[in-house]
């Protein structure tokens, strides 16, 4: 039997970019706010002087342990799922701050374009370029709306960088200036700009300089050490809720953290929620939370599968095409970060050094901002030359025909140890009527639950789009002087590998309740005191990492619910039924 | 693409540019002795080792079998990880670099036993496709143990019950089976090049045992000992940073602020976990 707790305002799930701000901001304004994290608390000190290759970027210390669940995972509706079982190939965040503490710290907003995908794609190229079954859709919020958002998430993090030539308005300059550019660096853009391009040096939530942010939090500056992606910054020099949003909340005196709490439920009563069930995953014991306001901001797979197991909600069927929860699943996998790789027999980089938010960028082939009207795809992706610093298991790029092991190469991995650059096309990626979440009817949990099932198809869009920016990125990698490109492959087909936490959608914004979980406070339609906040809210994947519009969007989710507690309740946006149906 | 064309040529050019950094080296005061030693042994004296490195710098060592019960499976494992990572003009191969303790120690950790991944059942039988090709089945049909699902190839899925230390062990017996089938020997009495021949094999996928296919176990045995040469040296591999110096990576570094705009190439004394602890 549960027991039951006191009453808060305002019960938050998950301790990452999402479940921080939003905690930040209520506990700022005065709210009782619970956080439950799953796992362990952490601070700064468990990232000192821990820099190792193998426990981090191989053996996967910060990724979630999969003992007790995990997805599963095809191709088609007609498959057999079958459970991703490996650390490797399943990576989401755990332990206090959540994925966000091991981001690599590269930040881009998403485009004008991208919110308002549908209508300005037929504005341009009329209704036939969006092919059948592909369910683009406005957001329900324009950029313009959502900038403010943008920016103050900026300055909570103290984003470093400099405007994108080609990017849309700002409201404020990064409250940061760019990085220090490396060679590697200088030589992309260079090679880019001589190419009429665009480059710039990329944003990051890495440091350039000692910051302030308007909370109080101080953030330290980069050393370029290259442990940020899969690690903790030993430094406090990247952006991270440990850094920011958490010690915001905390000296608040009304935000309380419980670690080790896994939520399993979402209690609800006459179609408003009334709390959380969860377990002591130390002692097993389970607790009740109640609260006026339950905000679900967990890893996108655990929104939806909370919402599917509270029974919260009509799951999608792809057979209908009805139901919402689940709906409109997208992630960047392995069509998408690919490119050409260049071996330089002359030069050699310093590569050893870097940031996970250290390049350069160019947006000439990114969202709409060059014509379609020819090309077999929508939408874009932006390209990028990252110099995250390689360890030494991770580097061992030799040219294609080279044999993957023995004598030849050895001695050809060694020498192009710090030779080899590679400059790759971060695909955006559209929602599809066969790509969703639902319930797995094999597999289960630690408890008994089901685990939730993904159905995700490469289409000829994905293929389409990796090809075309494949070619451009050769293009630069030979401008930029390498003797030899190797060009990377289209994959024939998904391959199950869940790599790098971009993984959204199944809980989406949206005006029409039809086809959207959520309003454009992610207030669920049809529980009006749940609001579910993170990656789960993204209709579609825009070309880049998706944290800030993660952050910008619980800011706006945090204002919403201090509005809807103010006014004692109700929809904070009303719905509208879409002129096109998806 | 490939410069594969001229390996000699590539080989002499190698060894010219080795040389020539090593005495830019010494003018930057950056070389410590043993790296010195190294450096000269390799380029002039080859074939005296014993001479590599001085034995006071050499630590005790207390490497001993803690997973592999018998020598011979570690024996054959040792022989198999110096085939994909081997002595060369280079410097040390898989095994005086510590790699089969490596995984010797990796076998018997949580890694080996899967204790942090997904273990529940039902593993069904699954076979490897050539493309991807939609399956008709059930939409909610439920797998069993005695399913049969077909994948493609080359897709990163892990369906065994095994855990990565049977996996290890099974692989090696497998191996040492096909040696006695093909060659009528024992793996570790082969010439290096009908090793070869066995590993290319397993690569490819031409064994089947245990329920597996072989490529995932080559796979496995490959990654496992590249991870052993270039692992910090804790792990029981890349002794000594010798791997280190032969890829010229420096290991963890607190600050590179004042280097990351320098247009040269910068090789620095490594400096391993231990020492970035301050221990």
């Amino acid at each position: 039997m549960a027991k039951k707790l006191e009453k808060v305002d305002v019960v938050v799930v998950g301790s990452g970019w999402a479940g921080g701000v939003v905690s930040a901001e209520l506990s700022k304004a005065g709210y009782q706010v619970v956080m439950l994290e799953r796992g362990k608390d952490q601070t700064r000190s468990d990232f000192i002087g821990v820099k190792d290759e193998l426990r981090y970027s191989n053996r996967y210390e910060m990724i979630e342990k999969l003992t007790g669940d995990t997805i599963t995972s095809r191709v088609s509706i007609g498959d057999a799922a079958l459970p991703v079982r490996l650390q490797k190939d399943m990576n989401t965040g755990t332990d206090l701050g959540g994925g966000s503490m091991h981001w690599a710290g590269s930040v881009y907003r998403w485009r004008s374009y991208d919110f308002e995908i549908r209508s300005k794609t037929i504005e341009r190229y009329g209704e036939d370029k969006i092919p059948e079954g592909m369910q683009i859709r406005d957001w329900g919020i324009t950029y313009d709306e959502l900038e403010p958002y943008y920016a103050k998430w900026e300055q909570t993090a103290g984003i470093s960088g400099e405007p994108d030539p080609l990017g849309d308005k700002r409201s404020n300059e990064y409250p940061n200036p760019p990085m220090l550019a490396s060679p590697a660096i200088k030589l992309f853009k260079e090679s880019a700009k001589e190419l009429g391009l665009h480059p710039y040096q990329m944003a990051s939530g890495n440091m350039s300089q000692t910051y302030t942010n308007p909370d109080g939090e101080t953030l330290n500056q980069c050393m370029f050490c290259s442990f940020c992606t899969m690690y903790g910054c030993d430094f406090g020099s990247k952006s991270d809720p440990l850094a920011t949003v958490i010690p915001t909340a905390r000296k608040t005196g009304n935000c309380e953290i419980r670690t080790n709490s896994l939520v399993r439920r979402v209690i609800h009563k006459d179609g408003k929620a009334t709390g959380v069930l969860y377990t002591d995953t130390r002692t097993g014991q389970e607790f009740e939370q109640p609260a006026d306001v339950v905000v679900l901001a967990a890893f996108t797979f655990s929104n939806n599968r909370l919402l599917m197991l509270s029974d919260i909600g009509e799951i999608y069927n792809p057979e209908t095409r009805k139901g919402t929860i689940g709906r409109n699943f997208t992630g960047q996998f392995n069509s998408t970060f690919l490119g050409a790789t260049g071996f330089f027999n002359d030069k050699k980089f310093n590569y050893y050094m870097g940031a996970g938010g250290l390049g350069g960028a160019l947006s000439d082939y990114d969202a709409d901002l060059f014509d379609h009207t020819n090309l077999d795809f929508i939408h874009g992706g932006g390209i990028e030359l990252r110099q995250y610093g390689d360890a030494a298991i991770k580097n061992n790029f030799v040219p294609k025909g080279t044999p993957t092991w023995g004598e030849e190469f050895k001695e050809k991995s060694l020498f192009y140890a710090f030779r080899t650059l590679t400059v790759w096309y971060s695909a955006a990626v559209m929602p599809w009527w066969h790509n969703y979440m639902d319930l797995d009817p094999t597999y289960k949990d630690e408890f008994g639950d089901p685990l939730l099932r993904i159905t995700n198809k490469l289409t000829d869009q994905d293929k389409n789009i990796a090809k075309f920016g494949i070619e451009k990125c050769a293009e630069i990698v030979e401008a930029m002087g390498a003797d030899i490109i190797d060009k990377d492959e289209l994959p024939d087909q998904f391959d199950h590998t869940y790599f790098g936490m971009h993984y959204i959608g199944g809980v989406a914004m949206g005006e029409d309740p039809e086809t959207s979980a959520v309003n454009n406070y992610l207030q669920m339609w049809e529980m009006e005191n749940l609001f579910v906040v993170g990656g789960s809210a993204l209709p579609h994947f825009g070309s880049h990492h998706p944290t800030p519009t993660i952050g910008a969007l619980a800011y706006r989710a945090a204002e919403g619910i201090d509005k809807y507690l103010k006014e004692n309740g109700g929809l904070l946006t009303q719905p509208k039924a879409s002129s096109v149906k998806a | 693409m490939t410069n594969n064309k001229n390996s000699n040529q590539d080989t002499q050019d190698l060894s010219r540019r080795k040389f020539l950094k090593s005495g830019g080296l010494v003018a930057g005061g950056l070389l410590g002795g043993s790296l010195f030693g190294g450096l000269l042994t390799n380029q002039f004296q080859k074939g005296t080792k014993d001479e590599k490195t001085p034995q006071a710098d050499k630590p005790v060592s207390f490497d001993a079998r803690t997973f592999f019960s018998r020598n011979e499976d570690f024996a054959l494992l040792s022989a198999a990880t110096e085939r994909i990572y081997p002595e060369n003009k280079n410097g040390m191969g898989a095994i005086e670099l510590g790699v089969p303790y490596f995984i010797d120690r990796q076998c018997a950790s949580n890694w080996g036993r899967n204790a942090d991944d997904y273990m529940h059942g039902p593993f069904p039988t699954v076979i490897k496709t050539d493309g991807y090709k939609e399956e008709k089945r059930p939409n909610n049909e439920v797998i069993t143990s005695s399913s049969v699902v077909k994948v493609p190839a080359g897709t990163a899925n892990y369906q065994t019950k095994m855990t990565r230390g049977t996996f290890f062990l099974e692989g090696l017996t497998a191996m040492e089976k096909t040696s006695q089938d093909k060659f009528g020997d024992r793996f570790v009495n082969l010439e290096p090049e009908q090793q070869d021949e066995i590993l290319k094999m397993f690569e490819k996928g031409e064994v089947k045992f245990s329920g597996v296919d072989s490529s995932d176990f080559f796979n496995l045995l490959r990654q496992t000992t590249i991870e052993g040469v270039y692992a910090d040296p804790v792990y029981g591999g890349n002794r000594n940073m010798e791997a280190w110096r032969m890829k010229e990576y420096p290991g963890p570094i607190m600050s590179f602020l004042d280097k990351i705009e320098e247009e040269e190439f910068i090789v620095m004394e490594p400096s391993s976990l231990r020492n970035y602890q301050g221990l």
